[in-house]
């Protein structure tokens, strides 16, 4: 049986292999070539050399868009997993009504980010306007806007992965370590934070590569107003491509660029998080 | 084992294959563009799919027709008219309009695919530069010769590449009930409309509504600049040409590659007595929409709304009665502008794709005819959607539309009407850089030097942009 598997198994990986090379590996390298040409519609493309990558520092919008981007992923991975953790915690310790809150703080979650970008638009615009203000104004304001946009989407979904890693903690070795006299402090810190690590490798992935791909949420909420100041790198990438004539090829290089380095912060994150991961 | 290795990496070299090929597949077929691309690109993937398409298509007598509208306010009438067409003439018409804002990436983004566009749209000028190569020459086409004067279409070469399709007419629209109401009161220093001929009354009339706009009962003399996408071509567009409108007209040209801004200064005159007196605060104006200033002038908020003819659509029906629209020249302030007019002009031209199938190339040059010539056509473009057309065959059917009619009675007074000179400008960018600019000098977060540098230093970047080869 199982030497007939290994036999035929390129026979059922096919269909899959085939839908992602289709979906996914062709796009991508088509993808690459093109960010090599100069092209109005990309089904006739001239091959340019490095032209476009040479572009794309001709200005200063996209290094503008990646220190935005970086500092708002920063503020976001932190902020998400510490908070997320922390509703983790209170809700596993077996109040009532557990369940219903689990579910409240994980339903923002199911929502498309275009819908929420709007629905935060409006509300955090009613706030402003009391100031005479809008989210608009200034980056700042789009860039905490965007930060309370994001925690409210994805604080949600991470408490339940974390949800997941406590129960999975054996209760004996939080009893064991009671017996032997630590304090909560303690078996937060030596017990049920190595344990949840793999939780938190996730956890800081998902927000790590969220944070740098945020887009939907951007365009709804500022579209990079004013003046480009709140413009991620997703979005940037977008409005050079399609904002701008002559300027297709350039916005395929910085998303080639952009794959580079979501990448190697990836793994490089995913490395780190990984060593301090114990096994029982 | 070893075998499994071979397996899989075979598999892996076919799946790749695959994918490149029908990758060649697609752009193969746009570069040679006798062939039709829909037909071969389908082929390559999904050639089932393509066999079960072909006889649907050949009912249709081969041919078939997709435009893709750029003006949202006529979306719904568009479609209808196709409908009609389809009903008449059994030939399918699929309408699709372009959220606002975003022909240009829908455009794109349609004409990559393989049943692209027949029909588009571009907006003059610097639209056409980029999308030349798809437009068909319809020199000899039923629409060019309806056109009244070969000096409304974009021909390049010798080709007739675009053909607008309206022309259209913009100003400073107005509420004639408020406005003689303020011209009735004591405070008023201007008492007639015929003394509202230069940017100096302009600007006392809209101060002195300001000022005692509790009395008049509105919220402000004009409605809000907004600064969102769906309002902010109002400033950086369309008032944007009447410096440029004056530098031409100084210098007797009708494009550069260096604008200098002599005319910044009466820019920024018009900008401030906008932003200053209007139904909001200027720190307020990067969220307000196209819509919002279309509600305060149609709910009577406002007094005056720059906007053209064709918003005609978006107010009529509510607070301010048909006979009360009026429309001004936009005064700013130059010399001899007693004699201006209003903005007219067209940035909508159709173009029909040339790398469609033959078949469609008729189809959709059929439609077009029939449009410009059947009663129904005429009917539904001049009296549904309001446009006046360029056209011979609609001597007797001009719109109802009050603000065309405004129009109208200018050109009667022998007013000089003011060109749209923004079809040359050099890029959508250059547009945006300008926007931002002013809406960051409006809110007080940047200074006027900004708008200055986004004018004159990048009209001359962005014309060299895209002008490189």
């Amino acid at each position: 049986m199982e030497k007939a598997i290994k036999r035929y198994f390129p026979i059922f990986v096919l269909p899959t292999m085939l839908a992602f090379t289709i979906g996914f590996i062709a796009p991508f390298l088509l993808g690459v070539y093109l960010s090599f040409c100069k092209f109005t519609t990309v089904t006739d493309a001239r091959f340019i050399g490095l032209a476009n990558y040479l572009k794309i520092f001709e200005e200063n919008d996209f290094t503008h868009s990646l220190i935005f981007t970086v500092l708002f992923t920063i503020v976001t991975v932190l902020l998400i997993n510490v908070l997320a953790f922390a509703v983790a915690m209170l809700l596993t310790k077996g109040f009532k009504g557990t369940n219903v809150f689990r579910t409240v703080f994980f339903m923002p979650n199911l929502i498309g980010g275009i819908i929420l970008g709007y629905v935060w638009q409006l509300l955090l615009n009613g706030i402003l306007a009391m100031f005479d203000r809008t989210l608009t104004y200034s980056a700042t304001y789009g860039f905490w806007g965007l930060v309370i946009l994001t925690l409210w989407q994805q604080v949600g979904y991470m408490m339940v992965i974390y949800i997941a890693g406590i129960q999975n903690i054996p209760g004996e070795l939080i009893e064991a370590a009671k017996i032997d006299g630590a304090t909560s402090p303690q078996i937060l810190k030596n017990v049920i934070i190595p344990m949840v690590m793999p939780s938190i490798t996730i956890c800081t992935f998902l927000t790590l590569t969220n944070g740098f791909k945020l887009f939907d949420q951007n365009l709804a909420l500022t579209n990079g107003a004013p003046s480009k100041a709140s413009e991620m790198l997703a979005l940037n990438i977008y409005n050079t491509f399609y904002g701008r004539t002559g300027y297709e090829g350039v916005g395929q290089s910085k998303a080639v660029i952009f794959f580079i380095i979501v990448t190697v912060i990836a793994m490089v994150q995913n490395k780190l998080t990984t060593s301090k991961e114990v096994q029982q | 084992m070893r075998n499994v290795k071979r397996w899989l990496a075979l598999s892996m070299v076919a799946a790749m294959a695959a994918g490149t090929l029908a990758g060649c597949g697609g752009s193969s077929s746009a570069a040679e563009s006798a062939a039709p691309a829909s037909s071969a690109a389908a082929e390559s993937s999904a050639p089932a799919e393509s066999e079960a398409e072909a006889p649907a298509e050949a009912s249709a007598e081969g041919g078939k027709v997709y435009y893709l509208n750029f003006k949202p306010e006529q979306a719904d009438q568009w479609v209808a008219l196709a409908e009609k067409y389809t009903e008449e003439t059994g030939v399918q018409v699929d309408v699709q309009t372009a959220a606002s804002g975003t022909y240009e990436s829908t455009l794109k983004a349609e004409m990559a695919k393989s049943d692209a566009p027949t029909m588009f749209q571009v907006n003059g000028p610097v639209g056409l530069a980029s999308w030349k190569d798809y437009c068909y020459d319809m020199s000899g086409s039923k629409v060019y010769a309806d056109l009244a004067s070969d000096d409304y279409a974009l021909i390049e070469d010798g080709k007739v590449q675009g053909i607008p399709y309206v022309i259209e007419t913009y100003g400073i629209i107005y509420n004639k009930a408020i406005l003689n109401d303020y011209f009735s009161k004591d405070y008023a220093t201007i008492k007639s409309i015929d003394e509202l001929n230069n940017f100096a009354a302009l600007k006392t009339v809209a101060e002195e509504i300001q000022a005692n706009k509790d009395d008049l009962g509105v919220e402000g003399a004009f409605t809000s600049s907004g600064m969102d996408s769906s309002s902010d071509w109002r400033f950086k567009t369309h008032l944007a040409n009447l410096p440029i409108y004056y530098e031409y007209k100084d210098k007797g040209i009708g494009a550069t590659d260096a604008i200098e801004g002599t005319y910044l200064d009466n820019y920024k005159q018009i900008w401030d007595l906008y932003i200053n007196n209007a139904t909001c605060e200027p720190s307020m104006i990067s969220s307000k929409t196209g819509e919002d200033a279309a509600s305060e002038f149609a709910l009577g908020e406002a007094v005056f709304y720059q906007n053209g003819t064709w918003a005609y659509n978006d107010i009529k029906d509510n607070e301010v009665a048909d006979e009360d629209l009026g429309m001004l020249p936009i005064y700013i302030g130059a010399t001899g502008e007693e004699n201006q007019g209003l903005c007219t002009g067209s940035e909508n031209y159709w173009c029909v794709n040339s790398k469609a199938d033959p078949a469609d190339i008729q189809a959709t040059l059929d439609f077009m005819a029939w449009v410009v010539e059947s009663d129904a056509g005429r009917e539904a473009l001049a009296n549904e959607m309001g446009f006046v057309t360029p056209f011979t065959t609609f001597d007797e059917y001009l719109p109802a539309n009050p603000l065309v009619q405004a129009n109208a009675e200018y050109t009667k007074a022998g007013k000089t009407a003011v060109s749209w000179n923004f079809t040359t400008m050099p890029s959508e960018n250059w547009k945006n850089v300008l926007g931002s600019a002013l809406l960051e000098y409006a809110q007080g977060t940047g200074d006027w030097d900004a708008v200055k540098t986004a004018f004159v230093d990048g009209w001359a970047t962005e014309y060299a942009a895209a002008n490189a080869q």
